[in-house]
C-alpha cells in the first residue's frame, strides 16, 4: 500500500526537468508535496464517504441490470418485430427510451454520484461533508428515475430525446437530488485542506452546477417548434459533454496517474483540456439537426464548434496517453487500470468519431441510421461504462476494505464486455453506413435500406447477449465482495487493485512477478 | 487553478453562453414565425393521435423532416415536393424531428398514404401489407370482437392476418393516430422570401415510396 494518495504519484519524472515543465511541475506537486499524508488518513476519508459511495453504486448496478434487459429486448425486437407486442408497455418505442433513460440517470448518473462523493474528500484533504444531504439527494434522484421510467412505460412521455421523463413530477426530484448531492460535494470543497485544485476537481464540482442548469432549461416547457429541437438538442448533447463525459475524464484523471505512480503528463494540457471542453462542448448540439429546418446560422456555429473540440479531445488524449506511455504492460495487473486506458482511448475515438460525423459530407451518409446508435455506445459504453466499471473495480475495495473475491470472474467480465462492445460498436457502425448509403441513394427503395441493415442488428443482438452476460457475472462478483465475511486487517485474496510503483519502473527484474 | 471563484463563474459563464447563442437567441428570432395559411392547427382527434404517437415512441423510427436538396436526397426519394422549414412546426409541441430513418419519413405521409384503411391495417400488423417491414405490430390499438356493434370501424386484414373468428376494430387512439398521420402533409409552397425562389425551383410532384399501397 505504499503508492497511497500523494506520494508516489507526485515523484518527479526526469522529463520534467525542461524548464518549461518546471512552472507547471512546481504548480502541481507543490501543495501536495508539503501536505505528507498517511494511510490513516486515506481510510478516514474513505470511511467519511462509505456510505454514500456504497449508496449510490449498488442502486447503480440495480439500474443497470433493468437498463441491460430493456436494452436487450428493444434490440431483438429489431430481429423479430412480432416479439411483445401485445401490451402497450412492452412496445419499442417504450422499452428503447426506458433503456436510454435507465442507463443514463439510473446507472452512470448514480455511479457518477458514487464517484464524485469518494473522490471530493480525498482530493480536499478533509472528510465527506454533509454526508446525509448527499444520502437524501441520491434517494430523492431515484426516486425521480423510477417515477419517470414508470410513467414512460405506462404511456407519459414528455417527446424529447433525453428529456422522456415526465417535466412535472419525476423531473423536479431529480434536479432536487442532483443539488442535494452537488451541494455535498460543494460544502467539502469549501472545507478543503489543500490550496492546489486537482484537475478532477474541476471536472467533478463543475459538473454539478453545469447538469442542473442544462436539465432545467431543458425541461422547462416553454419551447415550441424548431426551438424545442434545438432546445433538446442543446441538453442531449450536453448531457453527453458537461455531465457524463466530466465526471468520468475527472475520475479517469484521478486514478490513471494513482495506479501508475506517476504523475500527470501536463498541468497545461488539463487547463487546455477543461476549459476547451466547456467552452466548445457546449455548443456542438444543432448538429444533431444537419440539412433539417434550422436557422442555417445555427448549425453552422455547432458544426464550428465541433470541429473546434479537436482541440480539449486532443489535449486531454495527449495528457492521458503520456501518463500512461511504457506502462501499458501494468494494465495486467490492475483491472481498475485496465478499463480506465480503454475508456481513456474510447473517449478520444469517441469524440474524433463525433466531430468526423458533424461535418456534412459524412453526415448526409451517417444521420438517421443505426451508426449514431453504435456511436452513443462507443461514448455511453465504452467510455463512460467501462470508466466507471473501473472506478468501481478501484474503489469498493478501499472502503470495504477487502479485496474482489475472485480473479477470474474479473477477467471473465472485462472479457465479455470488451468482445460484446466491440462486436456491437463495429457491427452497427458497419450496417450504419450500408443504411445511410442506400437511404442516399435515389435509385434504391427504401426497402433496400432495412434490408442493408437487418443482419447487423441481428449481430448487434448477439452482441447484447454477450454484454449481458458479462454484466451478470459482475453484478455477482460485486454482491460476493459485499456479501462476503472477512477477517479485519486479513490480507488481500488476490494481487489486483494495488499496483506498487517499482514493478513498472524496472520491469526486467520484476516481470511476472505482480506482488 | 487555485481559486474556487474562477473555477465556477468560468463554468457557469461557459454554459450560459451556450444557452444564449443555442436558446435564448433562437427563442426571440423564431418566436415571431407566422403558420403559413394552408398549415392548419391540429383538430382535437389530431391533437391526440399526436399524443399516442408520442406515448408509443414512434419517433424512435421515424422523422418529419424533409432536409436541404443540396445535401441529401430527400426530395428525390419521393419524401416531400421542398425542404421542410421553421414554419412547418410552428404548431408543434414538442417538435417530433426525430433522429432515426429505420422507418420512413413522414413528413408528408398524409400525401403519399391518405387511406385511412391502409394506416389501420398497416398499424395492426405491418407485415400484412409490407413483407419486409421490422416496424412492431401494435394490436393493442385494436379490440377483438365476435361481432363489430354500431359505430365500430373494423379493419380490413388479408385473411392470413386476420382472427380466425370475429372481427378487428380500432380503438379511439387508434383513429386518433391515423387521423393524425394523414394530417402530416407539407406540400403547399412556404411563404417566406428567402425560401421561396429555392422551393419552387426544386419542386418536385410527390412520388410516393415503393412501399406498398393499399
Amino acid at each position: 500500500m505504499n503508492n497511497e494518495a500523494g506520494q508516489a504519484a507526485r515523484q518527479p519524472v526526469a522529463a520534467e526537468a525542461n524548464p518549461i515543465y518546471e512552472d507547471a511541475r512546481r504548480d502541481t506537486v507543490q501543495e501536495h508535496d508539503q501536505n505528507r499524508i498517511t494511510l490513516a488518513q486515506t481510510q478516514a476519508w474513505d470511511a467519511s464517504s462509505r456510505t454514500p459511495v456504497l449508496f449510490g453504486f449498488v442502486i447503480a448496478l440495480l439500474w443497470l441490470m433493468v437498463g441491460t434487459w430493456l436494452g436487450d429486448i428493444s434490440s431483438f425486437k429489431f430481429d423479430w418485430p412480432d416479439l411483445l407486442v401485445s401490451e402497450a408497455y412492452l412496445t419499442f418505442g417504450r422499452l428503447r427510451p426506458a433503456h436510454l433513460n435507465v442507463m443514463v440517470y439510473g446507472w452512470a448518473s448514480n455511479a457518477m454520484f458514487a464517484v464524485a462523493l469518494w473522490i471530493m474528500p480525498r482530493l480536499c484533504h478533509t472528510r465527506l461533508h454533509w454526508q446525509r444531504v448527499a444520502l437524501a439527494g441520491i434517494a430523492i434522484w431515484n426516486m425521480g428515475v423510477f417515477m419517470g421510467v414508470l410513467l414512460l412505460l405506462l404511456g407519459t412521455s414528455d417527446g424529447l430525446e433525453w428529456l422522456e421523463f415526465d417535466r412535472y413530477s419525476a423531473d423536479p426530484m431529480m434536479v432536487a437530488g442532483a443539488l442535494l448531492v452537488g451541494m455535498s460535494v460543494w460544502k467539502t470543497l469549501l472545507a478543503r485542506k489543500v490550496h492546489h485544485l486537482y484537475v478532477s476537481v474541476w471536472y467533478v464540482s463543475a459538473s454539478f452546477p453545469w447538469f442542473v442548469i442544462i436539465f432545467t432549461a431543458g425541461n422547462l416547457p416553454l419551447y415550441q417548434g424548431v426551438e424545442s429541437a434545438a432546445v433538446n438538442w442543446f441538453y442531449a448533447h450536453n448531457a453527453l459533454g458537461l455531465w457524463l463525459t466530466t465526471i468520468n475524464l475527472g475520475l479517469i484523471y484521478y486514478l490513471m496517474p494513482k495506479i501508475l505512480g506517476r504523475p500527470v503528463y501536463s498541468y497545461w494540457l488539463s487547463l487546455i483540456g477543461f476549459w476547451g471542453l466547456a467552452l466548445f462542448y457546449a455548443l456542438n448540439g444543432m448538429h444533431h439537426l444537419i440539412g433539417g429546418p434550422m436557422p442555417s446560422w445555427m448549425i453552422a456555429t455547432s458544426i464550428t464548434a465541433s470541429i473546434l473540440m479537436v482541440i480539449p479531445v486532443v489535449a486531454v488524449g495527449i495528457n492521458q496517453h503520456m501518463t500512461v506511455v511504457g506502462r501499458f504492460g501494468a494494465m495486467r495487473y490492475s483491472p481498475a487500470l485496465t478499463l480506465l486506458v480503454l475508456a481513456a482511448m474510447a473517449y478520444t475515438a469517441v469524440s474524433l468519431q463525433g466531430i468526423m460525423t458533424a461535418l456534412v459530407n459524412i453526415n448526409r451518409v451517417t444521420h438517421f441510421t443505426h451508426w449514431t446508435i453504435a456511436h452513443s455506445h462507443l461514448g455511453l459504453y465504452m467510455f463512460v461504462t467501462f470508466s466507471l466499471f473501473g472506478g468501481i473495480y478501484y474503489i469498493l475495495p478501499k472502503i470495504l476494505q477487502r479485496e474482489w473475491p475472485s480473479a477470474a470472474l474479473i477477467r471473465a467480465h472485462i472479457l465479455l464486455i470488451v468482445a460484446g462492445m466491440v462486436l456491437y460498436v463495429v457491427a452497427l457502425g458497419i450496417g450504419g453506413v450500408l443504411q445511410g448509403l442506400s437511404l442516399l441513394d435515389a435509385s434504391q427503395s427504401f426497402q433496400a435500406s432495412v434490408e442493408a441493415a437487418k443482419p447487423w442488428l441481428l449481430t448487434r443482438s448477439v452482441a447484447a447477449v454477450i454484454i449481458t452476460l458479462g454484466h451478470i457475472v459482475f453484478f455477482m462478483h460485486v454482491m460476493w465482495l459485499l456479501l462476503m465475511k472477512t477477517e479485519p486487517g486479513a490480507r488481500p485474496a488476490s494481487p489486483f487493485h494495488a499496483i506498487i510503483p517499482v514493478l513498472v519502473e524496472d520491469r526486467t527484474v520484476h516481470e511476472g512477478k505482480p506482488s | 487553478m487555485t481559486r474556487l471563484t474562477v473555477l465556477i463563474l468560468g463554468a457557469l459563464a461557459t454554459v450560459i453562453f451556450a444557452l444564449i447563442v443555442l436558446v435564448i437567441l433562437p427563442q426571440s428570432m423564431l418566436g415571431k414565425l407566422q403558420a403559413p395559411p394552408e398549415l392548419k392547427p391540429y383538430t382535437l382527434e389530431e391533437a391526440r393521435g399526436r399524443e399516442v404517437y408520442i406515448a408509443n415512441g414512434c419517433i424512435y423510427c421515424h422523422s418529419q423532416q424533409v432536409r436541404d436538396p443540396n445535401i441529401t436526397t430527400d426530395i428525390a426519394k419521393g419524401l416531400g415536393n421542398r425542404a421542410s422549414v421553421p414554419e412547418d412546426y410552428v404548431h408543434d409541441k414538442p417538435h417530433l424531428l426525430g433522429t432515426m430513418r429505420t422507418g420512413p419519413d413522414l413528413f408528408n405521409v398524409g400525401s403519399r398514404l391518405p387511406a385511412k384503411e391502409w394506416h389501420l391495417a398497416h398499424l395492426y400488423q405491418p407485415r400484412a401489407l409490407v413483407s419486409w417491414s421490422i416496424m412492431p405490430a401494435f394490436p393493442f390499438l385494436f379490440q377483438h370482437k365476435a361481432v363489430a356493434e354500431s359505430g365500430d370501424t373494423v379493419v380490413n386484414l388479408p385473411p392470413a392476418y386476420a382472427p380466425a373468428h370475429g372481427v378487428i376494430v380500432t380503438t379511439s387512439d387508434a383513429d386518433a393516430l391515423v387521423a393524425y398521420l394523414l394530417a402530416l402533409k407539407h406540400d403547399y409552397a412556404v411563404p417566406v422570401a428567402g425560401y421561396k425562389a429555392e422551393t419552387e425551383k426544386d419542386a418536385l410532384p410527390i412520388s410516393g415510396l415503393q412501399e406498398g399501397k393499399p
